[in-house]
């Protein structure tokens, strides 16, 4: 069964609206039912592990020593790349030595046994039952669309705490995004940093990070990005707009989040899942790739009816799937 | 400047540092692969590939003083790019940490957001963007900078001006004084 223990983050409360919505619209479909961890806190994100370490430990333990009591059993599954690297990390440590799993106790005055496994979103949508439940719910393709599948720093390293085999050039959101139909492309920028919290603390050194990530997208002929990822998407999404008023050449690249292209393939319109709430618009793009491909196959199946099955030439024995 | 730490001292505190980061200085050959692919070094004071040196050398007071600790952004480009997993991201964090307890930072905005954040979990238990972002703006004296987007997240309904909070506030305040009452690091 679909079933997990769910640490949304705050930022699912407050600025990922789009990848909520999205999220919530493909979970009711294919009957994916997951378990929010009761009264969770903020992990700590980059803050906590600047100024104390135990602190950066104890914020999310306290969450997974919740979610042991609360739903045992079911691995905990978050949105947010940097609440899944604070998750992880606290897991790591307690797993490594039973010291600091101890001292971790005792700080959160709980029991804190490191058991559930953590999972960001491209694991849970790389799950071959997730993956195969939403193939079987897809009612459009997004074919022509190209897309950079954009993964930045927290999901793929460090390496020991993600598990990512090739940490420069991951795949898992690659591969789930061709079942939308959309393109994903071959770029360098999968997992550069978007500066993080220092888009915010230290724009000057922060903000060509992200001209550069948009830079390499639009070499390499994506039409959009896709991330999934709340901050990395806000990063980016927020900040389009602010780097074009100081170009002379403008980017045009939707920012999307994963889940956002799955909902729409599965039938979602733009108001359930999203896409009129984006900081730089996307609604144009994606209605031009839809309305083509609806064009397409109507007149696709125009000609099928039209065609004299009489006509149609012999068989050409030897080529596969005629 | 007067040295806050000599070579003596700075000695103990980056072979302190190195061990707790399970880091053998001396294993860097200066290839400088961690500079090359470090996304902020454009920004630093000092290189990735400095930070090792120095601390090799005992020059810690480099190291505290220098805006490549707090500009930093944890990315791990470096060491898993470094043919010896050298962990700059960890010796950097707690460099960090030292330069704050001796009341060095050379990076005043990074520090500012960083306990902004803090508090506001201390006292609400989540991450109040909105607020973060004005609080910060405020002390920071940077006023236009990300609130010129605030109205845009309000009206969009992209945030909520309303305040997220844990129901279990005293055990959120509770966690971080106890962890921070045995000091930063483990
Ligand atoms: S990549 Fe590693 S070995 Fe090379 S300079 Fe950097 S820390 Fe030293
Ligand atoms: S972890 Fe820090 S030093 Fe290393 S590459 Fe990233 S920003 Fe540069």
């Amino acid at each position: 069964m679909m079933r997990y223990s769910y640490f949304p983050g705050c930022s699912m409360d407050s600025t990922a609206v789009t990848y909520k919505a999205s999220f919530e619209y493909i979970a009711r479909r294919i009957g994916l039912i997951m378990e929010e961890i009761p009264d969770w806190n903020c992990c700590g994100s980059t803050a906590a592990h600047t100024k104390n370490e135990k602190m950066a430990l104890a914020l999310p333990a306290r969450n997974i020593a919740l979610s042991e009591e609360h739903n045992p059993g079911l691995p905990i599954v978050t949105p947010c790349a940097a609440c899944y690297s604070r998750l992880a990390y606290s897991t790591y440590a307690a797993r490594n030595s039973e010291e600091t799993r101890k001292e971790i106790e005792d700080i959160i005055e709980m029991n804190f046994k490191a058991e559930p496994d953590i999972l960001n979103f491209l694991d849970l949508f790389g799950d071959e039952e997730v993956l195969a439940a939403c193939k079987e719910r897809l009612v459009r393709s997004l074919k022509g669309l190209k897309v950079a599948c954009y993964y930045g720093c927290l999901m793929s390293r460090p390496r020991h705490i993600t598990g990512e085999e090739d940490p420069e050039n991951p795949m898992k959101m690659d591969k789930i995004i061709e079942m939308t139909g959309a393109e994903a492309v071959e770029w360098d920028f999968k997992t550069e940093c978007c500066g993080a919290s220092h888009q915010v603390d230290a724009p000057k050194a922060a903000r060509p990070l992200i001209e550069k990530i948009f830079r390499n997208a639009r070499a390499n002929g994506a039409d959009a990005i896709v991330t999934a990822c709340p901050l990395c998407n806000m990063n980016l999404d927020m900040r389009e707009e602010e780097i074009n008023k100081q170009l002379s050449h403008k980017y045009n690249i939707p920012v999307f989040q994963f889940t956002e292209l799955i909902a729409i393939a599965m039938g979602a319109d733009a108001s359930e899942c999203g896409i009129h709430q984006h900081f730089f618009p996307a609604f144009d793009l994606i209605n031009q790739v839809i309305v083509k491909n609806a064009k397409e196959k109507a007149a696709m199946e125009k000609q099928e009816a039209k065609k004299d099955p009489l006509a149609d030439g012999p068989v050409v024995i030897g080529r596969a799937g005629r | 400047m007067d040295k806050i730490l000599n070579r003596a001292e700075g000695k103990l505190l980056a072979d302190k540092i190195a061990k707790e980061a399970d880091v053998k200085l001396h294993e860097c050959y200066q290839c400088g692969k961690c500079s090359a692919g470090c996304p902020m070094a454009n920004s630093f004071d000092l290189m990735p590939r400095q930070i090792v040196h120095y601390m090799h050398l005992g020059d810690m007071d480099e190291v505290l003083r220098s805006k490549t600790i707090w500009l930093c952004a944890s990315c791990h480009t470096c060491v898993e790019r470094c043919p010896h997993d050298i962990d700059i991201p960890t010796l950097i964090e707690k460099s960090r940490m030292e330069a704050q307890k001796r009341g060095i930072c050379a990076v005043r905005d990074v520090r500012l957001f960083n306990d902004i954040f803090t508090e506001t979990i201390r006292y609400t238990g989540k991450s109040q963007e909105v607020i973060l972002e004005g609080a910060y703006n405020v002390t920071s004296g940077h006023l236009m900078q990300d609130m010129v987007n605030v109205p845009l997240m309000l009206k969009k309904g992209i945030v909520r001006p309303e305040f997220n909070t844990v129901q279990d506030k005293q055990s959120i305040k509770k966690i971080m004084n106890k962890a921070e009452e045995g000091g930063a690091a483990l």
